[in-house]
């Protein structure tokens, strides 16, 4: 059986690269599949649009969130997915470079299971990577999905 | 008076209308009286004066002839005149020779000792005159008469009911009269103080009294109107001005709240758009390293080693403007904040992050203020901080924290470590501006500036004295000098 996806939500094409190497080094061997702004991702996870035809009804294993986001922004995106049978428990991590107290509660209301600022320096991105693909890939057995 | 003080002034005018007439009626009544009854004995003196003259020499003969029944015959004449009591012939003796009384008059009548032969007076009895009984130009003896004065008297209670009738006449009259008078005087005065009434309780300027006649009390009501006049129109401007002001408050606060949001979103930019190209400037270094290392010579990693070094510095810069913008929004609640026990906890926050640096803190008791206390705890943080940093070359680092004079309301954190140029202390409170070079102290020069917004929040002051290689001391205040 093959390994869930990460789903990754990022336009920065510097930070999806960064990010894609700092889960490689972590050892985190789940594909990464790439969303560059909100409408894509949930066209990815509801199977919409660009795509369609994508095989697996698999829900990602994690979606990486960012919040600042071309067309539907990191927000709208964990609106839209809380308010879907579908991916109401995928686990998804807000992952971003503000510390904005209303941007953290915001999340957090609306059901984001984890907020993590991301680091400067690349060696504490690959601990936050590694300690976030450890915990959301190994340790955190998440829901199966409603039959 | 007092009495009269207490009237309304309706009752003093009527009350000074009837005591006026009646005073001016009792004094002309009097005065008529009293020249009545001196007319009237006047008349009566020379009446019977006139009379006793006759009766007296008609007498002469009956004293010398001793002829009493003529003598009693010739004052039994006086009855025809009604005010005669009793009249007395008598000899030079003084015994009684003949006497007349008209009936009812008891008492024989009698001359009182020592009263001259011609007399006219009146007495208790009314009025008693003698005259002297002469023949041949000597006297032989005297007559006597009593005329009582029971007509004045009679005339007198008449006139004290024509009085008392004429009184009670003028006393009505006055009352009706000063009626009258009250409603042209006291209605306006009474008007004019129930508009002032309402005007002070309800605060209502828009009423105005009667307008009243020509006289001074007219004059007094057209002041007051006037003056309400110029209260409201005042009032009115007032208002005006404290709407407008109101209206400009609003609009600087709307304003305010605008360059606020501008700077939150600006802030958010800077914390989400400068972060990311040095996340990627970092990052792609590290890769460098870790991945191309081979290709790469000493000099080249140390290059690189560099570049991150830059972008570690650039994103705490970053930090820092973003905690210090931070401490500018976040909203101030007052209340009342034990500076004691938080300088306690950071003192011990600082021993802890050291271990082989002997600072010693004295912290004063019962430091209290009204302030903020998350943001008094950052201002304490960073003078606490500062203060164990400047001081950590020392033998004996201490740091006081304490109130001046030992009450009052400035606080002040010192130490005796580095201390700086006073010809410098207005740099201190600039962001990132710094006295010490970063090879003797580290540091970003952003914790003053944080402490300076941080007074300035509270409407308080900080200040610094310094010396170099001696020490130096940061006061501050947290209430706005009242
Ligand atoms: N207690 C002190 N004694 C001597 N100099 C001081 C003291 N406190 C501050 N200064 C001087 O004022 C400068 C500004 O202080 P500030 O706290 O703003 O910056 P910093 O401590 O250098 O850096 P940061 O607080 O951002 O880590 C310091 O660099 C130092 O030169
Ligand atoms: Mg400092």
């Amino acid at each position: 059986m093959r390994a869930k996806d990460i789903l990754l939500v990022e336009d920065n094409s510097d930070d999806i690269e960064l990010t894609v190497m700092a889960l490689k080094e972590a050892k985190i061997t789940n594909p990464v599949v790439v969303a560059r702004n909100g409408v894509e991702a949930l066209d990815y996870l509801f199977r919409t649009g660009t795509h369609a035809g994508r095989a697996s009804a698999d829900q990602p294993v994690v979606v990486l969130l960012d919040i600042k986001l071309p067309l539907l922004n990191g927000i709208d995106v964990l609106q839209r997915m809380r308010e879907d049978e579908r991916t109401r428990r995928t686990p998804v991590v807000m992952l971003t470079s503000s510390t904005e107290q209303a941007d953290i509660v915001r999340t957090y209301d609306l059901g984001a299971n984890s907020y993590v600022r991301k680091p400067v320096e690349f060696e504490n991105f690959v601990v936050a990577a590694r300690q976030l693909g450890l915990y959301w890939t190994v340790l955190n057995e998440s829901p199966e999905p409603p039959a | 008076m007092s009495f009269l003080g207490s009237l309304t002034i309706g009752r003093k005018l009527t009350s000074i209308s009837v005591l006026s007439s009646v005073t001016a009626l009792l004094s002309a009544s009097a005065a008529f009286l009293a020249y009545d009854v001196h007319t009237f004995r006047q008349s009566l003196t020379r009446r019977i004066a006139t009379e006793a003259e006759i009766i007296g020499f008609n007498s002469a003969s009956p004293i010398l002839f001793k002829d009493a029944e003529a003598a009693t015959a010739i004052l039994n004449g006086l009855t025809a005149e009604p005010s005669v009591r009793a009249a007395a012939i008598l000899d030079l003796g003084g015994t009684r020779f003949a006497s007349y009384s008209r009936e009812g008059a008891a008492t024989p009548l009698a001359a009182p000792a020592g009263l001259p032969l011609t007399s006219q007076q009146f007495g208790p009895q009314g009025l008693l005159v003698s005259v002297p009984i002469q023949f041949e130009g000597r006297a032989v003896g005297r007559l006597l008469i009593n005329a009582e004065s029971r007509e004045l008297r009679e005339r007198q209670w008449r006139y004290a009911g024509i009085v008392a009738i004429v009184l009670a006449c003028s006393f009505v009259l006055a009352l009706a009269i000063s009626r009258v008078v009250e409603k042209t005087i006291s209605g306006p005065v009474l008007d004019l103080a129930a508009t002032a009434r309402r005007v002070s309780d309800g605060k209502d300027y828009t009423v105005r009294a009667r307008p009243a006649g020509g006289d001074e009390i007219g004059a007094l009501v057209s002041t007051f109107n006037a003056m309400l006049e110029r209260i409201e129109g005042q009032n009115s401007d007032l208002e005006q001005a404290r709407t407008e002001l109101e209206k400009r408050v609003e609009a600087r606060t709307r304003e305010l709240a605008a360059s606020n949001k501008e700077l939150e979103a600006f802030s958010y930019s800077v914390s989400h758009d400068l972060r990311a190209p040095l996340r990627a400037i970092d990052g792609f270094s590290k890769a460098l390293l870790d991945h191309c290392d081979a290709s790469l010579d000493e000099k080249g990693r140390h290059y690189l080693q560099r570049v991150r070094a830059g972008t570690k510095r650039m994103g705490d810069l970053i930090d820092d403007m973003l905690g210090l913008a931070k401490i500018s929004r976040k909203e101030l609640t007052r209340q009342r904040v034990d500076l004691s026990a938080i300088a306690e906890r950071v003192a011990a926050e600082l021993a802890g992050r050291d271990s082989g640096h002997r600072l010693r803190v004295v912290v004063e008791a019962g430091l209290t203020a009204t302030a903020d206390s998350g943001l008094v705890e950052v201002l304490l943080e960073n003078l606490m901080g500062n203060a164990w940093k400047f001081s950590s070359r020392k033998d004996d680092p201490t740091v006081q924290v304490g109130r001046v004079n030992g009450k009052g309301r400035v606080f002040y954190v010192r130490d005796n470590g580095a201390g700086f140029d006073m010809a410098y202390a207005d740099k201190l409170f600039g962001a990132f501006q710094r006295l010490h070079s970063d090879a003797e102290f580290e540091g970003t020069g952003i914790g003053l500036a944080t402490v300076q917004r941080i007074v300035n929040r509270h409407g308080g002051r900080v200040w610094a004295e310094g010396e170099p290689g001696k020490g130096a001391a940061f006061y501050f205040t947290l209430e706005g000098e009242a």
